[in-house]
């Protein structure tokens, strides 16, 4: 309880910016240099500078209890795909394939845009095996992650009330659909600062066409900005303006931060303000991320064998079509899977993998045919790259969407056939493996026809604090005051699913 | 690490002072024990009831009763709430208070929020209760006065101003008084370099020129201060810059937000409204009440109508199947809690779902307000263009207007030679009215006039003239270009904006929404617009019947209302200083701070408001009601606000935040002026202000993660690439990164303060951006055009253009080095220095090149300076 005051009272004591901003904490996230984890439980190496004291101090202070993860890496599937024709089979669907809904159950609920009088239900073709010694449901779309089935979690009682995406991906990503308030990974950065000492602690990687949710699913919120994801591009520099300009050698840039420097300097000696040594610290900060950000993105060091098992040059799938197949996205995915890794391994918190392609209303089978094919040998090759370098004990995977989708049919007026399913929020699957979890479970369960989340239920707000935990985070501590409100990831909800862990 | 263990120590010996101050009057360890052993040592009921008020009353108390409780009253304490007696005189240990407070259950532990009670102040509460919970009369009252913020204004000099010397200034009476009870002393004047810079930016975002400065330095007559003051205050720039901040508490966008983010093409039209007020100084209470409910005013004007789009600023979602009153409800929400925070400077909407847990406001009230703007319409209305548009309209028109008449003179002209073949074809038509020839589609109005013969009107006539002669190939050129030069026609000065209007139908009752779900309004509970009761009440103008917009508009800005002045003043002056004088801009309630300077506040608030004021000396400025311009003068003429900003030991050793302002604080200037001033020293601006937002170069990339990538970013050209920031366009799901790395606001939210961050993002933004680099080579050609080519003199005025001061000659050493060493460098490749250089450098001298991208080397680096970018 005390570590709210003390929380306070620290960043207060090293946001010395006259009082009146972040200060030097913009560095802290940043400038934690390697060894500062609170999880290593060693003394912490000689810091850099008092700023980064402070983050390793508040890092350690922070940490209610030993973390099992230290990274996370959040596979955003966008647009939400149907859990009903991947990981929840649902053989009395089937059966009433074609048949509506009972009344008093469609009475009670809202959709996007299925015509309630008409709507029929929608059965699955897809075929179904159990996987791994736990015997775990997969559709034959997911081929390759299905191997990955005693690591996996599989969660098929979540629920949301959020029925429309961007509202939804906001509670998926801040707690609660609004605006304005920060998201998971810069809870994390905010709690835990980074372990990088050249890259950010929160990443954002896409694939594909922009998300619905834009920018305000990796914002900071009220926190200070630089607790906001940064987005690592597919093209041109991999970070906004790391380039320096041309004709600027490396040897140049250098020899400009030095005068640079020497007159922030001479600066500071008169005014004393300690934000001139932040700045200069932002600055040599900036010169090392010219050089790591490009080492992290250069894939020459990486072995053929796992180039390939990534499929970082494979041909595009033959019958390539759909929302999902935009700008080549079956190659940026599963680079930016192997890029996860690699930031993963340099420390990054949070790596945020968003690929908006999901939006099913019509031609599913095909589409999420697709889209499958462009994640699944990435992701396997993720979390066997993960696994065979010890880093899956400690780094969270997540597979998450702000929905499911419906088990009627989409029936959408104008349109022929019932091809696609609609926005359901009542209850879909998520998985996580890794960083604490533990694997080859199936939690909960939806009924029947996979309507309503009948076992079990999970809200997001469970799932974020349980994340939290597994970051040694106490949910209902990690908070922060704005606007005379502490502030937490998971509003007023929240149950830690201890079955869950390890 | 050491300091943070100093602090931790202090901290738990300072817990440990109050356990001991707290239990040196009762016995120790606490457990179930007799009345007769507890009541050994007085209990100070004073310092049970200042632990009631600190943790229980938000609660429990005559505002809020939670489950029927009120701690604030003996009696009440002892008839309890709806789980029965609070506690029994006499036997603390078994009162149901302090089971809650001591519960080990989480759930039922008693306060909520908040670290549960010390053991010190359980054994405080337990002794009190054992001693017979004495509670003196009226104590309540001493314990806890009303929160400051909703009492009313208390203007009072403090009474050191009586012996102050003359001609002191109101502002410094007030802060002197505080700093020497402290034993601190004011900064001394900061230069007049960084005078005049600090209130450039401050109060035009932009940096002074050197020739400026110069004149400034130079004036020694009495009154240059002033004379600098006003000169800013009536720069058309002040708009921009004020306008700004306004537009950030408005969450000014120009795109709809949520997943199809649409352009909002008539979005600037109000922002240039905004600017226009702050220009014309137009008074608070009329900028609160047009802006507020300006359709409900007698006779509304087109532009009073335009100021209602500070609540168009909502965002709108048409993400296909989203059910529209879900959002409209939404909107409505942020209408009543953006209002709330930007006039009330209350967190209403905590409230929303349930009472809030802090400040007497409940649920019910906060629908009270919701109610205010649940009756009003999205809608649109015709307004003109700004001035400068309508002004030149009928000048255009005219133009337009004289063209077409010389076209059409031309045409005659021409057709005359031409009249009798077309009386052939007449007479040739009229023989065969039915017969068309081939392929001449003949439309029917023509043929009416053809088959009218001699009765054909003379519109008629010209009809079969214009459809005959548009045939003939001397004459289909000019034809032509009368047809295109019509569709020329200049656009009416007027343009349609998105603004709020009564909903004059169907009026939407109100109810209190359960959990603030919109699909389910507790019908018992209707609400109709009311004030809370901590604020003075809320009346209609029209008897009878309830309050409306307007009338709520009116009366946030009465001058007794305690907190709008408050929070308006502090809004300004934490723009003058960094800070408020209430820290928490956005909050006044009781988890706010409380102001460093309360009786400044309040002073400054009255002032404001206008009213009769008491202590006024001589020669202190009269102030016109509600000027907000004339208020930031009073503040920019203190010697508080012109002290160095410089620190010192003494300073941070008592008191380290500068609470008491015994100096000015250093800010690093907004994420838009940041580009701004670049663009300035390079002598590449456009200052032109106001009109349609602008699309400047932006990354690729970045437009096209919008949704779907429904959104093309068309750059601008021209001196539309070198606008102030505040005229980019700003598209709320993927908006221009050099924006937001700068802690620009999203926009999806009202933002009352800015958070200033200093990451290595905004390095790579300064260092390496496109429209950075072109900066500095526009500010290195800039320097190589001085009619002095010594290079010292170069580096010099580059120094001062950006820093507005001479550099030290081991400053000027420092750059003379770098300059040399990129210029050596320059020299053995010039294929670099074509490439930093290009493409200004169109000079084929080699050593020309050189020199221009040495320079630009050395003037990137001034453009990186912390002195730069922020204001002293």
């Amino acid at each position: 309880m005390q570590r709210n005051s003390l929380q306070e009272q620290t960043r207060r004591t090293w946001l010395t910016s006259s009082g009146c901003g972040a200060g030097a904490a913009a560095l802290a996230a940043l400038l934690t240099d390697d060894g500062l984890l609170p999880a290593a439980g060693a003394a912490a190496p000689t810091p850099l500078t008092p700023a980064a004291a402070a983050a390793a101090s508040v890092a350690e202070q922070l940490s209610h209890f030993a973390p099992k993860a230290k990274s996370c890496i959040f596979l955003f599937q966008a647009g939400a795909p149907s859990h009903l024709d991947l990981f929840d089979p649902k053989p009395r669907l089937n059966e009433l394939d074609g048949k509506p809904l009972p009344k008093e159950m469609l009475e009670q609920v809202r959709f996007a845009f299925i015509q309630k009088d008409a709507a029929v239900l929608l059965g699955s073709p897809r075929r179904w095996r159990r996987h791994g010694e736990c015997g775990m449901d997969f559709s034959d779309f997911l081929p390759r992650l299905s191997q990955f089935a005693d690591d996996i979690l599989m969660i098929r009682s979540m629920h949301s009330e959020q029925f429309n995406h961007h509202p939804g991906q906001l509670l998926l990503s801040c707690g609660r659909a609004a605006f304005g308030l920060p998201t998971v990974g810069s809870w994390l950065s905010y709690g835990l600062g980074s372990d990088s000492r050249n890259l950010p602690a929160y990443v954002v990687l896409t694939s594909g066409r922009g998300s619905s949710g834009g920018a305000s699913l990796w914002s900071s919120g009220f926190l200070p900005s630089h607790h906001a994801g940064v987005l690592f591009r597919n093209q041109g520099d991999p970070v906004l303006n790391l380039s320096s300009p041309a004709g600027i050698s490396g040897i140049q840039q250098r020899r400009s931060l030095d005068t640079l420097n020497a007159l922030n300097n001479a600066r500071f000696e008169q005014i004393q303000d300690p934000e001139i040594n932040s700045r200069i610290a932002s600055y040599e900060l900036a010169f090392r991320m010219q050089s790591a950000a490009p080492e992290l993105i250069d894939l020459g060091g990486e072995s053929k064998a796992t180039l390939d098992a990534y499929g970082i040059d494979r041909p595009q799938h033959p019958q390539a079509t759909g929302r999902g197949n935009v700008a080549n996205a079956h190659l940026t995915y599963a680079r930016n899977c192997l890029l996860a890794r690699r930031m993963v391994e340099r420390g990054v918190r949070f790596v945020n993998l968003i690929y908006e392609a999901w939006d099913q209303h019509s031609d599913l089978d095909k589409d999420l045919q697709y889209n499958s094919w462009v994640v699944d040998q990435p992701i396997a090759a993720l979390l066997g790259d993960l696994k065979q370098r010890g880093l899956l004990d400690t780094t969270l995977v997540v597979w998450g969407a702000e929905f499911g989708r419906t088990p009627l049919g989409e029936n959408r007026r104008g349109r022929a056939a019932n091809t696609g399913r609609d926005h359901h929020p009542f209850s879909f699957s998520l998985w996580m493996a890794g960083g604490g979890i533990r694997g080859g479970q199936t939690w909960g369960a939806s009924d029947e026809i996979g309507w309503h989340a009948a076992e079990r239920p999970v809200h997001m707000n469970d799932l974020q604090a349980t994340l939290l935990h597994l970051f040694g985070l106490n949910h209902l501590q990690l908070t922060h005051r704005f606007q005379g409100r502490d502030f937490r990831l998971t509003d007023v909800g929240g149950r830690v699913m201890t079955e869950w862990l390890v | 690490m050491l300091r943070l263990r100093l602090l931790l120590t202090t901290l738990l010996l300072a817990a440990a002072a109050t356990r001991m101050d707290a239990t040196a009057a009762v016995p120790l360890p606490p457990g179930p024990q007799s009345s007769q052993t507890a009541v050994q040592t007085p209990v100070d009921p004073i310092a049970a009831l200042q632990l009631l008020k600190s943790r229980c009353w938000s609660c429990h108390s005559a505002e809020k009763r939670e489950s029927g409780l009120r701690l604030d009253v003996r009696e009440h304490v002892l008839g309890g709430g709806d789980s029965g007696p609070a506690a029994v005189p006499g036997d603390g240990r078994s009162s149901r208070l302090l089971a809650r407070v001591s519960s080990p259950n989480v759930d039922e532990r008693m306060p909520p929020e908040g670290p549960a009670l010390t053991a010190a102040e359980t054994v405080l509460l337990s002794a009190w209760i054992d001693s017979g919970m004495v509670w003196p009369e009226g104590a309540e009252a001493t314990v806890v006065p009303r929160h400051w913020s909703w009492q009313p204004l208390v203007p009072q000099l403090p009474e050191s101003a009586s012996t102050a010397p003359a001609g002191a200034h109101e502002i410094d009476l007030f802060i002197r008084d505080r700093l020497q009870h402290s034993g601190l002393s004011p900064a001394p004047s900061a230069s007049r370099e960084t005078l005049i810079r600090r209130a450039s930016l401050d109060l035009t975002g932009l940096l002074p020129t050197p020739a400026e400065v110069d004149a400034f330095v130079a004036d020694q007559a009495p009154g240059a201060w002033e004379r600098v003051v006003d000169r800013l205050l009536a720069s058309p720039h002040f708009g921009e810059r004020w306008g700004r901040h306004w537009l950030d508490r408005a969450r000014y966008a120009d795109s709809d937000g949520y997943e199809k983010d649409n352009a909002r093409p008539d979005a600037w039209r109000w922002r240039d409204w905004v600017i226009d007020a702050f220009n014309s100084d137009m008074p608070f209470n009329q900028f609160t009440v047009e802006q507020l409910a300006g359709d409900l005013l007698p006779e509304a004007t087109p532009m009073q109508r335009l100021a209602t789009a500070f609540h168009r600023q909502t965002l709108t979602n048409t993400e296909g199947g989203t059910d529209q009153e879900e959002f409209r409800v939404e909107a409505c929400f942020d209408r009543t809690e953006t209002t709330g925070a930007v006039w009330l400077g209350l967190t209403v909407g905590c409230a929303r779902c349930h009472s809030h847990k802090y400040d007497p406001l409940s649920q019910r009230e906060y629908y009270q307000l919701f109610a205010v703007f649940n009756n009003a319409d999205e809608t649109t209305a015709v307004v003109p263009l700004p001035e400068a548009d309508v002004r030149a309209w009928p000048e255009r028109q005219a133009r337009h207007v004289e063209k077409e008449r010389a076209l059409q003179v031309r045409l005659q002209e021409l057709q005359g030679p031409l009249l009798p073949q077309f009386e052939t074809w007449l007479a040739e038509r009229q023989a065969a009215p039915t017969g068309e020839p081939a392929g001449t589609a003949m439309p029917d109005d023509v043929r009416k006039a053809l088959a009218a013969g001699n009765g054909r009107s003379p519109a008629q006539a010209s009809l079969l003239l214009a459809f005959w002669g548009r045939s003939q190939p001397a004459l289909k050129s000019v034809y032509e270009e009368i047809d295109q030069h019509k569709k020329a026609s200049p656009q009416k000065p007027e343009i349609t904006v998105r603004v709020l209007a009564a909903r004059t139908r169907d009026p939407r009752t109100t109810w209190v929404l359960r959990r603030g779900e919109f699909l389910e309004p507790l019908k018992e509970l209707v609400v109709e617009p009311a004030a809370p009761a901590i604020l003075p009440p809320l009346q209609s103008r029209n008897p009878g019947q309830p309050p409306d917009r307007l009338d709520f508009a009116r009366w946030l800005v009465s001058p007794e209302h305690p907190l709008v002045p408050r929070v308006a003043v502090n809004h300004i002056w934490a723009r003058l200083f960094g800070q408020g004088l209430v820290r928490t801009v956005g909050d006044f309630g009781v988890r706010g701070e409380q102001p460093s300077h309360p009786e400044l506040l309040d002073w400054l608030a009255t002032r404001f408001t206008g009213r009769p004021l008491s202590g006024l000396q001589p020669g202190w400025p009269q102030l016109a009601p509600w000027s907000q311009k004339q208020l930031i003068r009073l503040i920019l003429t203190s010697a508080t606000y012109q002290q160095s900003s410089a620190q010192h030991a003494e300073g941070q050793r008592l008191d380290p935040l500068n609470r008491l302002l015994w100096r000015q604080n250093r800010l690093r200037v907004e994420g838009e002026i940041v580009r701004d001033i670049s663009l300035q020293a390079a002598g590449l601006l456009s200052t032109k202000i106001g009109g349609p937002s602008v699309f400047p170069p932006l990354p690729a990339g970045v437009a096209e993660l919008s949704y779907a990538n429904n959104f093309r970013w068309i750059e601008s050209t021209g001196e539309d690439r070198f606008r102030r920031g505040l005229y980019t366009f700003f598209k709320r799901t993927s908006p221009h990164p050099s924006l937001t790395t700068f802690d620009c606001p999203d926009a999806n939210t009202t933002c009352i303060e800015r958070t200033q961050s200093n990451t290595p993002l905004q390095a790579l933004v300064t260092l390496n951006n496109e429209v950075f680099s072109e900066s500095a080579r526009a500010l290195a050609g800039r320097l190589l055009a001085l009619p002095s080519g010594d290079t010292v003199q170069q580096l010099r005025e580059g120094f001062r253009i950006c820093t507005s001061r001479v550099p030290s000659s081991e400053e000027l050493r420092q750059l003379s080095l770098l300059l040399a060493e990129f210029e050596a460098d320059y020299q053995q490749d010039p294929a670099a220095a074509g490439k930093l250089a290009q493409p200004a450098a169109t000079a084929t001298d080699p050593s020309a090149v050189s020199r221009l991208a040495a320079l630009t080397a050395v003037c990137r680096v001034l453009l990186n300076l912390d002195e730069f970018i922020t204001r002293e």
